[in-house]
């Protein structure tokens, strides 16, 4: 029992962070139907800015601030110099757009950076707090109040706000929010920019638990995608179900079966729910028009 | 016969031509190698480009069939004594299956959705490669016996230069026929679009998995070339990067080149080498070099300066 209590903790804050990788898949998707698969870049440039920060002697939060900003400043970048230029190009196209950004980022945080694996020290100390015989570890808490309050945020941004209706309406008619005076490409540069925020955010709350180094954005990228895919794409609530079952599920396979082989459950649930449930849990069908 | 010399007998000949002439060029053993490397990743990407330039269908996951080809004659030899050339014929077999067996399902999906299906299927065979060390050595990978032919050793780049070389113009010729034939012909009707095809009557499911299927083999093929060239293997030869990297030679040739292939495989692999000093910029360079091509110039190096070509003679 306390074995299966454990595993479950754990399942839930990797899910968590798969769960804002999906998000940041969801908002782009909605905004602008493109699939950026240099997501989890956003991710390692988070969690590796934020260690070099504090390695030149910034306090955490400082360098913490610092690669939030400047991941986002990279979102931004992203759309306006990379995916905006190629306007109407095929979707095949937009996604080697993307791989190439996210190769590109990987190349140049490893000349940046270094080739080799970091962590950052827990905000609040690394040792375990008992629970049922579980032992839980304090960042785990950190990981879950902190996916929380963004998706709350974020929620109550796109349910309350001027903006998020801008945002919504973007996503339901590129045209039609045009014609009522939406600028739609600010609101795509900016669904980058908050996608870019919440990953480097996410990769600043994993580092503590599972390290991060210049190439950990793909499997992190690929498991949020997995998670969206499974929630449904373009359904936040469907994205974060789907990063959460993914966790769990890729820890319990960890913990019951084979640890070597836990990165090949998200694939496999890829290709399950592509087969079966296309459209996902939360998804609807789409019906293409010839 | 006017067209036919066009379209099938004069590029072949080019090629075979340049195989043949190339070596004269060389100043020193390692220029073989670098050919005999231009030829291999050709092949792949000979393969790729039938799925992704004709038939319209993208992979990320080809590498994967690239490490199937590679630790067939890996394995095949070392634990059941099977001779390198049947392994590498066993191993094209079994990338066949492979892809009859992922195809059927995923080929249905379109656009990013395939992309990401085939995406995972590349790392599922990686992960493989990697956990299960008994038989693969695991990360680390393992040697690879010499290929024998005849009771002669294949050895040194030079045979290596010739054998893939000529692989390369046999899989090149192949490829300019199967794009004449009738499947070739359904095949660009599916990439113009799906529905049409289907509406005209071609079996757009069947067409598409037979052309993953050979697209598959032919990686095959060029993965046990790499790994006998090599002599020793590792999983990274089926890895996400590797996979890119063989899009990357596709798209910057051009999307639906045959020759284009070439062109592309040459570039990627000439490029490091000469590059050599900028060793750590490799991937920067290689994730510009497709951001750049899929932006400024999304229809490739051959088929621009065809086109620039055509512009003069008018």
């Amino acid at each position: 029992m306390a074995e299966l209590l454990q595993f479950v903790f754990s399942g839930l804050t990797v899910g968590a962070i798969y769960a804002l990788v999906a998000l940041g898949f969801t908002l782009i998707y909605k905004a602008s139907d493109i699939i950026n698969f240099a997501q989890g870049e956003f991710v390692m440039l988070g969690g590796m800015m934020t260690v070099f920060g504090a390695q030149a002697g910034l306090p955490l939060p400082v360098a913490a601030l610092i690669a939030v900003i400047l991941t986002t400043a990279v979102g931004l970048a992203l759309h306006r110099f990379a995916v905006a230029p190629a306007r109407g190009a095929t979707p095949v196209a937009l996604i080697m757009i993307t791989i190439g950004a996210s190769i590109f980022l990987r190349g140049v945080a490893q000349i940046v950076f270094d080739k080799r694996f970091h962590s950052l020290p827990s905000l609040f100390g690394g040792d375990p707090i008992k629970f049922g015989g579980a032992a839980i570890l304090p960042q785990s808490l950190v990981v879950l109040a902190s996916a929380t309050i963004i998706v709350v945020v974020l929620w109550l941004f796109i349910d309350r706000t001027m903006l998020g209706k801008a945002v919504i309406a973007t996503a339901a008619n590129r045209l039609a929010a045009r014609l009522i005076g939406v600028n739609t490409r600010s609101i795509v540069d900016f669904s980058f920019a908050v996608s870019a925020a919440i990953g480097a955010i996410a990769g600043i709350l994993i580092t503590p638990i599972a390290l991060t180094s210049y190439d950990a954005g793909t499997l992190l990228a690929l498991k949020g995608f997995a998670a969206a895919m499974l929630g449904g794409i373009g359904s936040a609530p469907g994205a974060v179900v789907g990063g959460l079952i993914i966790g769990m599920i890729e820890a319990m396979s960890a913990g019951y079966f084979s640890s070597n082989y836990k990165d090949a459950v998200a694939f496999l649930i890829i290709l399950v729910v592509l087969i079966f449930i296309p459209q996902g849990l939360f998804g609807r069908a789409k019906v293409e028009r010839v | 016969m006017r067209t036919l010399l066009a379209t099938r007998l004069l590029p072949a000949i080019a090629v075979a031509a340049i195989v043949i002439v190339l070596p004269w060029f060389f100043p020193s053993a390692f220029y073989y190698r670098i050919g005999a490397l231009v030829f291999i990743f050709a092949l792949a990407v000979v393969g790729l480009n039938l799925l992704m330039g004709f038939a319209g269908q993208v992979s990320l996951g080809h590498a994967g069939f690239l490490g199937i080809g590679a630790y067939s004659v890996a394995i095949g030899p070392t634990y059941f004594g099977v001779p390198s050339w049947l392994s590498l014929f066993a191993g094209a077999v079994l990338s066949g299956i492979v892809a009859f067996l992922v195809g059927r399902p995923i080929l249905r999906l379109k656009g990013h959705y395939l992309a990401v299906a085939t995406l995972g299927f590349g790392l599922l065979v990686a992960i493989v490669l990697s956990n299960e060390a008994g038989w693969t050595g695991g990360p680390d990978g393992m040697t690879v016996p010499k290929l024998t032919l005849f009771g002669w050793g294949v050895r040194g780049a030079d045979a290596w230069y010739w054998i893939s070389g000529t692989t390369f113009v046999g899989g090149f010729i192949l490829a300019l026929n199967l794009m004449e034939s009738p499947t070739g012909r359904s095949l660009q009707a599916i990439h113009d679009s799906e529905i049409a095809a289907l509406v005209l009557g071609i079996d757009v499911a069947t067409k598409k998995l037979t052309i993953f299927i050979i697209s598959a083999m032919y990686a095959s093929v060029a993965g046990s070339y790499l790994a006998l060239f090599n002599g020793h293997v590792t999983p990274d030869v089926a890895g996400f990067l590797r996979s890119i990297e063989l899009v990357a030679m596709v798209v910057l040739g051009g999307m639906g080149s045959i020759v284009g292939s070439l062109v592309g495989a040459i570039v990627l692999v000439v490029l490091p080498q000469v590059l050599t000093v900028f060793h750590e910029y490799e991937q920067a360079l290689l994730g510009l070099i497709v951001m750049v091509f899929m932006i400024f110039l999304r229809r490739g190096i051959v088929p621009s300066v065809a086109a620039i070509l055509k512009g003069w003679r008018k």
